[in-house]
Parts: structure tokens; C-alpha cells; sequence
């Protein structure tokens, strides 16, 4: 009885009672050490800028999401860590000599305008990073200007000047020409692009990390990346097919894209078969932006556009709930 | 056999605490708290007065309509019949007796021999099974007796259900290793009234001493053991008929609909004592358990025996965070430890402060990973959205009402979001909606 005697504070609520180990956080904290990889890549092909670069992209991202918390008396969820995913992806998504500057306007934008305006995590329609790089491209010239590879030839940390640029392969590729990039080089890393990008054995290193501690589905990715090589194979714009469709799988921004962006939670769809027909039209639209476009790249725009298609690709694939087995049940 | 049915999780099971811990009795202390809510249906009433004598298996309540009775688990005198604290958070009408610690049985209660238990009817026994106030002891309580009324001639498959998923319980564990024979002859018994063509004890994979006590009791008897992958919510009624049939229960019907009854086996057991003890229900096993208790235990607790007798025989070593009534996933937290055990009270879980987990204005990331483990396929990601509109029909839509708020969702968010705490509100808003 002197159990009841004591006042004892005891905690009433619905169940379950129980919680699993994986939180936002955990996630969010998964996929930066998934990106890790690519980031040691890119101070060894571009030099400390691109890891200063990926540095002032984070902190900007924070801290813009902690002032608008603060001054806007919102709860504060930076605690998550979603906001430094962001940064870093949208500094990956940048050529190693992007101006800080601009790159903090595009961070601004994507934090404040892109992920707060529309209600903070998780109600975002577009992703963050993509969209701010897409707002980068307001200075065109900061966005295509790419550095030749190399430690010889790294751009100093305060000054891009007097660095040797280089064509992409993605640029030759866009002249229906085969790029002049051998195949593993494209695949190690030792192209131009940007930060993030070039590498896809890093990347590739990332997705398994990302794969083993189940913060992702392979469906995505495969189906976006397969799609792209299908389609490069079918219609090549030069004499060797497997030639063609290996480098364009490996240029561009196709592994960081299918990988770290086409999977993020909050802007792609949540159905088994809304994310494979997302993955596979993400691919369709990269393919044909890459061939008539004005611009060499179509990775962001595939994924930005298949963003806006996502409450459409979530009535597709609704699972057949338990308890409707094929047509034998009444009233169905 | 990896594939038992969609979704589910594995929460970590804790059953360690007890797993190995023997049955012990436990003896009633000088009060106990007899609720008349004992299942679901028409509440009993009470059938003593304050100041009665009573007696040991004595029927102390009864009603007409969905109701069995239920019987003073020790002797003694009728302290007050007055409403007292419930495991569901409500006040209920409750018999409160003084124990005189005599265990003074009640006449009524004859032991049968074979002989007669042979030349019964299924009517008979079903009638002995009502008097004797046999739930389902699973937890949803459940008339036994109703249940089997309405399954006569309707049944092809009995499937007893031992999987016990909800992580802590190691009560019907430790029932079919210390119990098989018991068990075995309460499943017989049930046969012979259902006339089922197949019968089927669906048990999870991590009691393979149970399953083996099991095997050995069932012998030739056709009773066919067997084990399933130890996943949560194994247990479920509709999961466990798919596990075990492939058959899946069509939404909104009962397991008859497709010939099949579900029943849990410390029933079996308990059919078993009143058919042939003539015993009726008035204690059952309960793992008493939890991170902060020095001594978990199984305990067989007479009916009425509240909770904080329980824990202080359990040893409480700081302060309780929670005190549930059941498992981690489905029980229901209590507040006020004067709370008795009632007949489907499988456990009493206490957790401490570690197992706190609560996130200030959760924000869904859709991962998606509810969908992964909705065992009834659904889309808590979009159900919760639903919700949000406050519009019943877009509710009905996501199909709210098929949720079986087994947890497994919430359990699973990263985000926190207490999703099948806001479907049960959604629900209620539905049937209410349907009420006007």
C-alpha cells in the first residue's frame, strides 16, 4: 500500500510506449557522413576552397534557419540538422570558385524562401539545395566557369583569379561530341565540375552508406540512373553507344542527383510506385533537357520539375490495403 | 518461412527480463479490487452487498446480454461495492473484499472426471465456460462463451494464438512450458465444440521451448504447432490468420467470415480449469516487469490484486516513468497505481525515465517508413495529412477506420509524430460523424 501513499508523478499517455533508435537527426546525420566522401574528394581535386565553400554554405544555412526561428518566435528545429544537409548539397552543387557572396544569397534563399516560407521540414515542395542552385544560376558565369582539375591548378581561398579553366564533359557532350575524358577519370573524379559532383566512387561510397543504414531505398536512385543509361544507349550521339551512355551516367551531376537529392524524403513521393515512376521520369526529363536544352546540365531542373509532380505521384501506388484480396471480397 | 505478413517491425523484445523466470503463485493481499468491467459488452452487476461473506470462486456479479460473471478470487467479507480506478483510466463499479486469508472454497466448485467431461455437449460446456467468466485473455476480453456460440458450425480452422509479440510479456511463454498439458486438453475441449477441420497454435520462433513443450503435449492429438517469425505484431487476429492460412480477413468482417476463430492460449488454459477443476476465472499469470524493477517476475496473480502490491513484490528501484497496464506497445498507461488486475491483464509493465521519448511539434519528413511497417498496408503519411483537413470523408478515404493502432507507425517515425495517437482521435471523429 505504500506505493499509493507516496505521491508518485506518473506519465499518462497513448500508446505505443515504446520509440524505434532512428530520429530526424540520426538521419540527417547519416546522410552527412554519406556525403562525407565526396567532400575529401573534392579538396583533393579542387583544393581547401571547396571545402571552405561547403564550410560557409553550412553555417550560412544554420544560421539563416536559427534567425528566422528566432526573430519569427517559431519553434526551433535546427537542432535536426536538415539545414547543414542542405547547405553542404547546395555548395556541392557549385563550382568550386562561386563567389561566397553569392552562393550566402543562394543559401538565404533557399533556407528562408524555399524550406521556411512554406512551413519549415517536411513542408517543403521543392528541395532546398536544388532550388538554390537554380537561384545561383542568376549569375551564370559564376556557374559555369570550371576549373581544370588538379592540386597545381587549385583556386586560392579568397581569390578565384588566374586559375586555368577547362571544358566539362558534360559541355562536350552537349555539342553531340564524345567527351575527350577518359572513362575513369569521369568515374574516380579527375574532371572539372562542381564540388560535389565529380567523383562517383565517392558518391557511389555515400550511397552504400546511405543503403546499409537504411536511410534510403535503392528504387530511386536505380531507376532514375537506369533510365538515364537506357536512354543514352538507345539514342547516342556519338559512334560508340556503351561509350556514350557510360559517360553520361558518370558526368554531370546524374550520381549526386539520383543519390542525395532525387531521394530526399520530403520532396519525392512516398509510395513504392510513385518513387519508380518518379525515379524513371526524373531520368526521361535529365535525358532530354541534356540533348535540347540550352543548358548542358538537366539533372536540377529533372528533379526540381518532378518535385512539383509529387502530390500527383503520391495517389499513384497506393498500396492494396490488407483485407481486399483480388476481386472475392464484397462491396469492393 | 520469412514471410509472415506485410509490415511490422522488430521493437526490441526485453523478454530477457523474465523469459526464464518460473511461474510463481502469488499470494492475495488483505484487499482486492474486483472490477465488474471485466470484458467487453454489458457490464455485470454486482450480486453482493457490503458487509457479505464471500467465498473463494463465489459469483460475485452478472448481467444479462454480452456479459459473463465474475467470482471473488479469495474468501473474505465485501468491503464496499462502490466505483473504483479501472486499467482503461475510467472509474467502474468494483467489489472491493477483505481478504480473511481462509481461501475458504465455494461449494458450487466441483472437480469433473472424464467420464463426465466426455459425455458433455458443446452446449454444456459452452454453458460451464460462460459461469465460470472466460474471456479472451489476450487482451481484448472478449466472452469466450459468445464467441463460440457464434462459431459453432461456422468454423474450418482454429488457430490458438501463443505468439505473445508485445515486447516484456513472457506470461503465455511460460504458460505453454510449465501448462502444455493443460493447454492441450483446453484446445481439445474447444475442438469438440467447433468441430474445426484444422487447428492450428501460431507461436513466434523465439520460444522454441514453449514450441517444443508444445509439440510434445499436442502428440497425435492433430493440434499442429507452429512457429512464426518473431515480428511485431505477429499477434494481431488478422496477421496471425494470414501467417498461418495466407488467408486475409476482409476489411471490416470478422475472423468467422472466412471460417476462422482466433482464440489466445492462456484461454485454452482457462477452459480447461473450469471444465475440469471447475475453477472459474479468477487469476491468471501476469508478467510483472519493466527497466526498473530488481526483480521482474511471472507471477500467477489472483483477479483484484492491484498494482502497487505487485510492484512492491517486484522490487521498484526509482522513480516509475510509466505504469502500464499490458506491453510497450499496446498498453495503456496508468495513473494511479491503486488500478487491480483484471482478467485480460497480461502484464504490468513499469518503464523509467530512458524511455522517454517526446518531440515538441513533431514535423513529418515523409520518409515514408510508416508505410514500410503498416501491417494493414495503409499510408499513415497521408492519413495523418487527412487529419490535418478535419474533413471525415477525405479520413474515411485514407482508410482510417482499418487501422488496428497497433503502434508500429509512431514506433517507427523519426520525426516523432504520435501517429496512431492522432488516428484514434480521427477515428472517434468518424463514428461520431456516423452517429449524427
Amino acid at each position: 500500500m505504500a506505493l499509493t501513499k507516496q505521491k508518485r508523478e506518473l506519465t499518462i499517455s497513448a500508446s505505443p510506449h515504446a520509440h524505434g533508435t532512428v530520429t530526424t537527426r540520426g538521419v540527417m546525420r547519416h546522410v552527412l557522413i554519406g556525403l562525407t566522401p565526396a567532400l575529401i574528394g573534392s579538396v583533393y581535386f579542387f583544393g581547401f576552397r571547396a571545402l571552405a565553400v561547403c564550410l560557409v554554405s553550412m553555417a550560412a544555412c544554420f544560421l539563416f534557419e536559427k534567425l528566422w526561428c528566432v526573430l519569427l518566435h517559431k519553434d526551433d528545429k535546427t537542432y535536426d540538422l536538415s539545414a547543414l544537409v542542405t547547405g553542404l548539397l547546395l555548395a556541392y552543387t557549385c563550382p568550386p570558385t562561386v563567389p561566397y557572396w553569392q552562393l550566402v544569397i543562394a543559401d538565404a534563399f533557399a533556407i528562408l524562401l524555399v524550406k521556411m516560407l512554406f512551413g519549415g521540414i517536411g513542408k517543403n515542395v521543392f528541395n532546398p539545395a536544388l532550388a538554390g542552385r537554380a537561384f545561383l544560376f542568376s549569375w551564370p558565369v559564376s556557374m559555369s566557369t570550371w576549373v581544370k582539375v588538379g592540386w597545381e591548378n587549385r583556386a586560392g581561398l579568397f581569390s578565384a583569379a588566374d586559375i586555368v579553366t577547362s571544358a566539362t564533359p558534360l559541355a562536350s557532350m552537349h555539342r553531340y561530341e564524345m567527351p575527350a575524358e577518359g572513362l575513369w577519370d569521369m568515374f574516380i573524379g579527375n574532371i572539372g565540375g562542381c564540388i560535389g559532383e565529380t567523383s562517383a566512387v565517392l558518391i557511389l561510397i555515400g550511397f552504400a552508406y546511405l543503403l546499409i543504414t537504411k536511410v534510403i531505398t535503392p528504387r530511386i536512385p536505380l531507376c532514375y540512373i537506369g533510365t538515364v543509361a537506357l536512354l543514352t544507349f538507345l539514342f547516342p550521339m556519338g559512334n560508340d553507344r556503351l561509350l556514350w551512355m557510360a559517360s553520361q551516367v558518370l558526368s554531370g551531376g546524374l550520381m549526386l542527383g539520383a543519390t542525395f537529392m532525387a531521394t530526399d524524403y520530403v520532396t519525392s513521393p512516398v509510395t513504392k510506385a510513385g518513387q519508380v515512376l518518379y525515379g524513371v521520369l526524373c531520368g526521361v526529363l535529365t535525358v532530354v533537357i541534356r540533348y535540347f536544352g540550352g543548358y548542358n546540365e538537366g539533372v536540377s531542373y529533372a528533379i526540381l520539375i518532378m518535385n512539383a509532380c509529387v502530390m500527383l505521384l503520391d495517389r499513384v501506388g497506393r498500396p492494396k490495403k490488407f483485407g481486399t484480396p483480388g476481386k472475392k471480397v464484397a462491396g469492393k | 518461412m520469412a514471410f509472415s505478413f506485410f509490415g511490422g517491425l522488430h521493437p526490441k523484445d526485453n523478454k530477457a527480463y523474465t523469459r526464464d523466470r518460473q511461474i510463481e503463485p502469488f499470494a492475495a493481499p488483505d484487499v482486492l479490487t474486483i472490477s465488474m468491467s471485466q470484458h467487453i459488452g454489458v457490464p455485470c452487476e454486482p450480486l453482493v452487498k457490503k458487509g457479505d461473506p464471500v467465498k473463494k470462486g463465489q459469483k460475485i456479479g452478472d448481467s444479462k446480454g454480452m456479459c459473463v460473471p465474475v467470482h471473488a478470487s479469495v474468501s473474505g467479507k465485501v468491503k464496499a461495492v462502490e466505483a473504483r480506478p479501472h486499467v482503461s483510466g475510467m472509474a467502474m463499479m468494483s467489489v472491493v473484499i477483505e481478504n480473511d486469508h481462509q481461501d475458504t472454497l465455494c461449494e458450487e466448485i466441483r472437480p469433473r472426471d472424464r467420464a463426465q467431461v466426455d459425455a458433455m455437449t458443446p452446449e454444456e460446456l459452452i454453458a460451464i465456460i460462460r459461469e465460470a467468466g472466460i474471456v479472451g485473455m489476450g487482451g481484448a476480453a472478449f466472452p469466450t462463451s459468445v464467441k463460440l456460440i457464434g462459431g459453432i458450425g461456422k468454423i474450418d480452422t482454429l488457430i490458438i494464438n501463443a505468439s505473445e509479440c508485445e515486447p516484456y510479456i513472457t506470461a503465455d511463454d511460460r504458460l505453454c512450458r510449465e501448462k502444455a498439458d493443460e493447454i492441450i486438453a483446453g484446445i481439445r475441449l474447444l475442438i469438440r465444440i467447433l468441430e474445426p477441420e484444422e487447428t492450428y497454435i501460431g507461436i513466434e520462433n523465439n520460444k522454441p521451448e514453449a514450441v517444443k513443450a508444445l509439440q510434445t503435449a499436442a502428440g497425435d492429438t492433430g493440434i499442429r504447432v507452429k512457429p512464426l517469425p518473431a515480428k511485431y505484431p505477429q499477434g494481431a487476429e488478422k496477421q496471425l490468420i494470414f501467417a498461418v492460412t495466407g488467408l486475409q480477413v476482409p476489411s471490416g468482417t470478422l475472423p468467422a467470415a472466412i471460417g476462422c476463430a482466433v482464440l489466445n492460449i492462456a484461454t485454452c488454459k482457462a477452459v480447461c480449469d473450469a471444465v475440469y477443476s471447475g475453477m472459474p476465472l479468477i487469476s491468471r499469470v501476469v508478467t510483472v516487469s519493466g527497466d526498473i524493477l530488481r526483480e521482474p517476475k511471472n507471477l500467477e496473480v489472483p483477479i483484484g490484486t492491484g498494482f502497487d502490491v505487485l510492484l512492491e513484490a517486484c522490487g521498484l528501484e526509482g522513480e516509475p516513468y510509466k505504469v502500464l497496464s499490458g506491453g510497450p506497445m499496446m498498453g495503456s498507461a496508468q495513473y494511479d497505481l491503486s488500478v487491480a488486475t483484471v482478467k485480460a491483464c497480461n502484464a504490468v509493465t513499469v518503464l523509467g525515465k530512458k524511455s522517454r521519448f517526446h518531440v515538441e511539434d513533431p514535423h513529418c519528413i515523409r520518409c515514408g517508413k510508416c508505410i514500410d511497417v503498416c501491417p494493414m498496408r495503409l499510408m499513415p503519411v497521408l492519413m495523418y495529412r487527412s487529419l490535418g483537413s478535419n474533413d471525415v470523408e477525405e479520413m474515411k478515404k485514407m482508410d482510417l477506420m482499418d487501422c488496428m493502432e497497433c503502434g508500429c507507425c509512431a514506433y517507427n517515425c523519426p520525426a516523432g509524430v504520435p501517429l496512431v495517437q492522432m488516428f484514434r482521435t480521427g477515428k472517434q471523429k468518424i463514428r461520431s460523424a456516423q452517429q449524427k
